[in-house]
């Protein structure tokens, strides 16, 4: 079943074009790398997808549904995004897991949040002030904060660009595992070719705001 | 020393202009030497300052017997005024001198409004006017202050909020930090003056009541109640500024429209 449908998706920024005329689908379970150059547009398609910015061509159907027609907050619920730099808030771990939630007036329960924090590897870090997280830790937390908002569609930014190598390495696996373990739809930004091959199915390649290749990442890549 | 060469009032007082005048520009010409540019905007706010005082002194000479509700006019074209300056500080966010005219309309107005039928304020020109100016500079300068604050605060977090929004937070969560800090900021200097009056300074208004024969106890806690008045209109004036610029800055789908460059 097809979650993401991005239609002759464009955008231009002071007569800038950043994407232009893309079209792809992500079906559900389906983990889908975009790659390609520095500027070839990979996050600026990523910010659409979300609707953190506006397209100025084309649109993009969730669940068949073009999303300009779903309120924006809850669009970014159900379509989860994690950035390059994990911005997290000042206070504790629990705080920043919480924040997602509280939006729509829940709370994580004790052992939602526990059992989340266990799943990214970071179990006991509840009440940690995210001030004395390392890297690798602060950007397992903005993942897990992502997922405590359950969304259907996880937009992954370069994730691990901004980590040392060692960390790369242990956030990338506990991606994969997370990806697998919850059967998640996911697109991740990436400029490492390695990387697109390890943790996707299927790869677009961007060059100046457009797709150049789409298809099994072996295929793409090896092309 | 000025008094030997000038003996004619109005002369002295051009010759007291030129000579502060004159010193504000050797101190802005020595930033420069340290890399600080500010030697034409200074020349320029200057002269501006000069010539308006003057022209507005000239005006209320003519003004000294008109009815009130000219007072009121007056009051308005200055707040006006007011709010183009300050829109000034705002730069790249959408309707900034219309935010900045109805907050210092709001914050201001409504304080020399109440205050005006309270009879703290006389309705006299030569009361109203002053004294209300007083107010809507101050409100002004709050909400110069607030705004550039403001600014740079979104400007310096657009990671933070984005993620704010990414993760389903609505457009005022998102910027309720940075709200809150620029307000704070904003009434420090209403805050610092009432907190140091009478320690550190003693203002103009106090002075010139003093000049003019008032009794010094009323002269005191009249110069209280003016700096009262000044810091509510400014904290008025900072809380509606913040409001609306808060829903100025987004987009109606929700999205950040004040990024650095644009």
């Amino acid at each position: 079943m097809v979650l993401l449908e991005a239609k002759s998706l464009g955008r231009a920024v002071n007569a800038r074009i950043l994407v232009q005329d893309v079209n792809f689908t992500l079906r559900r379970g389906e983990v889908l790398a975009i790659t390609g150059p520095s500027g070839a547009g990979k996050s600026s398609l990523l910010r659409l997808l979300n609707r953190l910015d506006e397209p100025t061509s084309g649109t993009v159907y969730f669940a068949s549904e073009d999303y300009r027609k779903i309120e924006p907050r809850e669009l970014r619920r159900r379509v989860g995004m994690v950035t390059q730099r994990p911005y997290l808030f000042p206070g504790t771990v629990a705080g920043n897991l919480n924040f997602g939630p509280q939006q729509c007036g829940e709370t994580l329960k004790r052992v939602a949040l526990e059992q989340l924090l266990e799943q990214v590897g970071l179990g006991g870090f509840a009440d940690r002030d995210v001030a004395n997280l390392s890297g690798g830790e602060a950007q397992r937390v903005s993942l897990a904060r992502t997922l405590a908002n359950q969304p259907e569609v996880v937009l992954l930014d370069e994730p691990t660009s901004s980590l040392d190598e060692a960390s790369r390495g242990e956030v990338e696996a506990l991606l994969l595992r997370v990806v697998r373990e919850r059967d998640l739809t996911c697109a991740i930004v990436t400029h490492d070719a390695v990387q697109a091959m390890r943790v996707a199915q299927r790869t677009l390649v961007m060059n100046v705001g457009r797709v150049v290749r789409d298809g099994p990442t072996a295929e793409v890549l090896h092309a | 020393m000025l008094k030997h060469w000038f003996t004619g009032q109005l002369q002295l007082g051009f010759a007291q202009a030129l000579a502060t005048g004159f010193t504000a520009l050797i101190v802005v010409l020595l930033a420069r030497s340290r890399g600080i540019h500010l030697v034409s905007e200074t020349s320029i706010a200057m002269l501006r300052g000069i010539v308006q005082i003057v022209t507005v002194g000239s005006i209320l000479v003519l003004l000294l017997h008109a009815p009130s509700w000219i007072g009121g006019v007056v009051l308005a074209a200055m707040m006006a005024a007011a709010g183009q300056i300050s829109g000034r500080r705002a730069k790249g966010v959408p309707g900034a001198f219309a935010i900045s005219t109805w907050a210092i309309a709001c914050g201001a107005g409504f304080v020399i409004a109440v205050m005006t039928w309270l009879g703290v304020i006389e309705t006299a020109i030569t009361s109203l006017v002053p004294v209300g100016s007083m107010v809507i500079a101050n409100a002004m300068n709050t909400n110069s202050l607030a705004l550039n604050r403001f600014r740079s605060e979104v400007l310096g977090h657009i990671g933070e909020i984005e993620t704010a929004l990414a993760l389903g937070a609505e457009p005022q969560a998102s910027v309720a930090p940075y709200v809150q800090a620029s307000f704070e900021a904003s009434l420090i200097p209403a805050l610092d003056s009432m907190r140091s009056l009478g320690i550190v300074w003693i203002p103009g208004l106090m002075a010139g009541m003093l000049l003019s024969g008032a009794r010094p106890l009323y002269a005191s806690i009249y110069q209280f109640v003016v700096l009262a008045m000044i810091f509510t209109a400014s904290a008025i004036t900072s809380l509606v500024s913040a409001m609306l610029i808060r829903a100025r800055i987004f987009t109606p789908a929700q999205q950040l429209a004040l990024q650095a460059g644009r």
